[in-house]
């Protein structure tokens, strides 16, 4: 059999006809595997969705608990048989429960990796390289332009900047599930321990965050009723970043806008956004993660889906790696 | 190098004039010599290095990597100086010595460089840095860093840094060299303020404050003097050991864009004046006129003839070797008057005064002045000496009223700092066209001129009122029947290419605004073009 009588793309989503289920889908199907609870790749109205109990926990919290019809957890490295298929969860090292799936049939194996990075994060497993025949790589940040430096000499930018600035509020951008954590919990590793001030969109899952044993030290909500506004002097404030824009802002003194993602490697970006201290941290691949992860799956074939396709695909043919655009439709190609 | 790479990375997204001097400032006290004076002279242009060619550093990038990837490359960021640093790849083999280079490595390697050996001398210096300090390399071999910081800026930083008053280093500034130890030694009250260099420097410029409620009701006109003030830019003429300077009110050497000034230089001493283009006594130019003249490296011999510049004089600090900064006012006018009658007509004339009577009769006169090149009058206490900066008391200007036109608002983009919650930068335009299907066409735009009440009440109204997005900005309703009119004033009018209007309105600020009015009855673009003329 061919790798794509496996897995191949329908309006769904990626779909496996030996096993009849589809990985990730955009529309509500019968059967779903859910790689991550980021909402372009995990939806309501499913039937049945198998993921692991963090993307489930995840899902519940964001979509509410009737999301899907029935949920099992799947356990990180154990097979599991699925019609003819058998399926393998494995750490993409992305966000809290994040996997790639390992699909198996024929002797053929396809790995979906997801969304995935190879930079240290604690707070969430880090990414469990898988050998595989096929290897589906997401490619986000697919350009060799981007190259995510360390996040922790990020971090320090930003507390060096809170020192230099003390008369005024900086004000983190960082998305909800998974940035806003990881960020808060790189701060406390660079030994703050102050409050951390929280948008209410952040509130619930860094809760959730916490109750999985990731320390995210004091957080308080951002609120003004409980604090007059000077409160906010020399504060950390993080929220999601469509709120920078708005008037919930305005509580802050003479905010110092920070953004927290891989888009921040490109200035005029940071411009645009009208963002003062850009923040190069991803939950995503950079570049050079992208090829190394590639040529240490030792796959002979690469399929690149929601990004840059095509200077990955180069990439490819000139290391002499079969690839091609997978065209699954539905991913959000700005999501970081 | 890390350091000045995160300076500069810093500056460029600052937007506020206050965050800056505190980036330069901290930069200043945590650097040691000669980094941070090299720094500051690579922000205020005063760091010769061999340029490289941007072709040549494409060619460097094209050599380590396939150029389909570095078009896919190039063709998303959009900055060549910025792609290179993002792509160039990290050598196999790191080099023998581990250390990152400092600034003074980097630029003492760039200086020993010859033009041929200069781009591999450039990519074995990328081989060593990161991401941000190759940026910062190629931004120092292309010349022109960009990151919205004037010399005048990087001075005040300087001042704040060592708590004197800037005009002391505006002051000695000509007669320092990069790496400015000297300089730094003294800020840091370490040693004594360094001597000045003998000839030609820079003496910083006296300034006028503008007349507020009933400030002349106090003062008897009997005590001022009164002249035109002219529409071009104040300019320190300088001629002393036979050396020929021509600097702008901040101090800088502008005499390298006026050689046909220059040349026409025959006398010992140092004139106050205004830089205008034109043939005096017949022809003052306009601003706009000037402006064809001004940021110029290079005069080529057609815009020499065409835009003639000349300078009216309005003070003399220096006569041969005497200073006469401390004389009154009227006594130096007296020895200017002098002075210019020997010099070269068509390059030199002097401000004529304005008699008056009374300030009512002054009042008269500013409104209605003889000449559209006149902006206003100065206001000049005839005993006061000639004073650095911008003492209250001694001089004051008088603008005649400000222009306005009716315009009505189109696109709105979200501010910075305080302001970034709020849509409060605002670009404004005038119907033009045809009058039963006329269109909005942009003239201008202000950030300005509202009170904290208003910026709240226009930020409601485009967030109501708004059409489309785009990032920061957003376009708002516009039409005959509906949008908001903004009283827009604004001190003149230049013509220009860039614009679709083909006007530029200088220093546009929002003085009122017209809920009241119907879009409809705006101003129309004929209104402002015939201001030209």
């Amino acid at each position: 059999m061919r790798a794509s009588d496996l897995l191949h793309p329908r309006p769904e989503g990626l779909y496996c006809p030996a096993g009849d289920f589809f990985i990730d889908p955009v529309r509500p199907v019968a059967r779903a595997l859910v790689t991550h609870g980021h909402s372009d790749h995990a939806r309501s109205g499913h039937g049945s969705v198998l993921a692991t109990q963090g993307t489930l926990d995840v899902m519940a919290l964001r979509l509410g608990p009737g999301f899907a019809g029935a949920t099992q957890a799947a356990s990180m490295g154990k097979p599991m048989k699925i019609g003819d298929a058998a399926v393998t969860f494995h750490p993409a090292g992305h966000v809290l429960g994040s996997a790639q799936i390992a699909v198996e049939h024929g002797g053929i194996r396809i790995v979906a990796s997801g969304d995935y990075k190879r930079q240290p994060d604690a707070t969430c497993t880090a990414f469990e390289l898988v050998a595989c025949d096929v290897f589906i790589t997401e490619a986000t940040f697919g350009l060799p332009v981007f190259r995510h430096p360390a996040a922790s000499d990020e971090i320090a930018s930003l507390l060096r900047s809170v020192e230099q600035f003390p008369e005024r509020a900086h004000v983190v951008g960082a998305y909800a599930l998974g940035k806003a954590q990881r960020v808060i919990r790189l701060i406390r590793d660079a030994g703050y321990d102050r409050p951390i001030y929280l948008h209410g969109a952040l509130e619930r899952i860094s809760e959730y965050y916490q109750e999985a044993g990731v320390d995210l030290g004091p957080l308080e909500p951002a609120t003004v009723d409980r604090s007059a506004k000077g409160d906010f002097t020399g504060a950390i404030v993080v929220g999601p970043p469509s709120a920078f824009a708005d008037r919930w802002a305005r509580r802050f003194p003479d905010p110092i806008s920070c953004f927290a993602s891989g888009w921040m490697r490109i200035r005029q970006r940071a411009r645009q956004g009208g963002v003062e201290l850009p923040l190069i941290i991803s939950d995503h691949s950079d570049w050079d993660e992208l090829t190394a992860t590639i040529r240490e799956t030792g796959a002979g074939e690469v399929w690149v889906t929601h990004g840059r396709e095509e200077a990955l695909v180069r990439w490819c043919q000139l290391e002499g790696i079969a690839a091609r655009p997978l065209n699954l439709v539905g991913y959000e190609d700005e999501g970081d | 190098m890390n350091r000045f790479a995160e300076l500069l990375d810093r500056l460029v997204l600052t937007p506020s004039r206050n965050g800056k001097l505190t980036l330069l400032r901290d930069y200043f006290r945590a650097t040691p010599d000669p980094d941070r004076g090299l720094a500051l002279a690579a922000i205020t242009g005063d760091l010769s290095i061999a340029a490289v060619k941007p072709a040549m550093l494409r060619a460097l990038v094209m050599e380590r990597m396939d150029p389909i990837l570095f078009g896919y490359s190039y063709d998303y960021v959009g900055d060549l100086a910025e792609t290179i640093s993002l792509v160039w790849p990290e050598p196999a083999e790191a080099p023998r010595d581990n250390a990152v280079p400092t600034l003074g490595d980097v630029v003492a390697r760039l200086q020993a460089a010859s033009r041929s050996d200069g781009p591999k001398v450039v990519a074995g210096l990328l081989d060593r840095l990161d991401v941000s300090a190759r940026f910062a390399v190629i931004k120092l071999v292309t010349g022109g860093l960009r990151i919205g910081v004037s010399a005048r800026l990087a001075k005040q930083a300087l001042a704040d840094f060592g708590k004197v008053d800037i005009v002391e280093i505006e002051e000695l500034w000509h007669g320092l060299e990069p790496p400015y130890r000297a300089l730094f030694a003294w800020l840091e009250g370490r040693a004594p303020k360094p001597e000045k260099g003998a000839r030609a420097l820079f003496r910083p410029v006296m300034l006028s404050n503008p007349v507020g409620d009933g400030d002349l009701d106090r003062l008897d006109p009997a005590d001022y003097a009164a002249e035109w003030k002219w529409d071009g830019i104040r300019v320190q003429v300088s001629l002393e050991g036979g050396l020929r300077r021509l600097y702008s009110r901040t101090g800088d050497d502008i005499s390298g864009a006026f050689p046909d000034l220059v040349e026409a230089m025959d006398f010992s001493g140092v004139i106050d004046g205004e830089l205008l283009v034109g043939r005096p006594p017949e022809w003052t130019g306009t601003f706009s006129d000037l402006q064809q003249r001004l940021n110029r490296k290079t005069v080529a011999a057609k815009m020499r003839t065409k835009y003639p510049v000349f300078v009216r004089c309005y003070d003399l600090l220096q006569s041969g070797g005497e200073d006469l900064r401390a004389l009154g006012f009227a006594k130096r006018r007296g020895e200017l008057e002098q002075f210019v009658a020997a010099l070269d007509p068509e390059r030199f004339d002097l401000s004529p005064m304005v008699p008056f009577d009374d300030w009512q009769h002054l009042d008269r006169l500013r409104r209605a002045p003889p000449h559209p090149v006149v902006e206003g009058v100065m206001i000049k206490e005839r005993r006061s000496p000639y004073l650095a900066g911008r003492p209250k008391g001694p001089w004051f200007k008088w603008k005649r009223d400000p222009y306005t036109v009716d315009a009505v608002l189109m696109y709105a983009q979200r501010g910075h700092g305080k302001r970034s919650s709020y849509y409060s930068d605002y670009t404004f335009g005038v119907w033009s066209g045809p009058e039963e299907t006329p269109e909005l066409v942009p003239v201008g735009k202000a950030y300005f001129g509202f009170t904290d009440e208003e910026l709240r009440q226009i930020d409601k109204y485009v967030r109501d009122n708004t059409l489309e997005r785009f990032g920061p900005v957003r376009s708002v309703r516009a039409d005959r029947e509906n949008g908001l009119v903004l009283e827009v004033a604004f001190e003149g009018l230049n013509r220009s290419q860039r614009h679709r209007s083909g006007v530029a309105m200088r220093f546009p600020r929002i003085a009122r605004l017209r809920w009241d009015k119907p879009p409809a009855e705006a101003d129309r673009i004929e209104t402002l073009r015939a201001m030209l003329d």
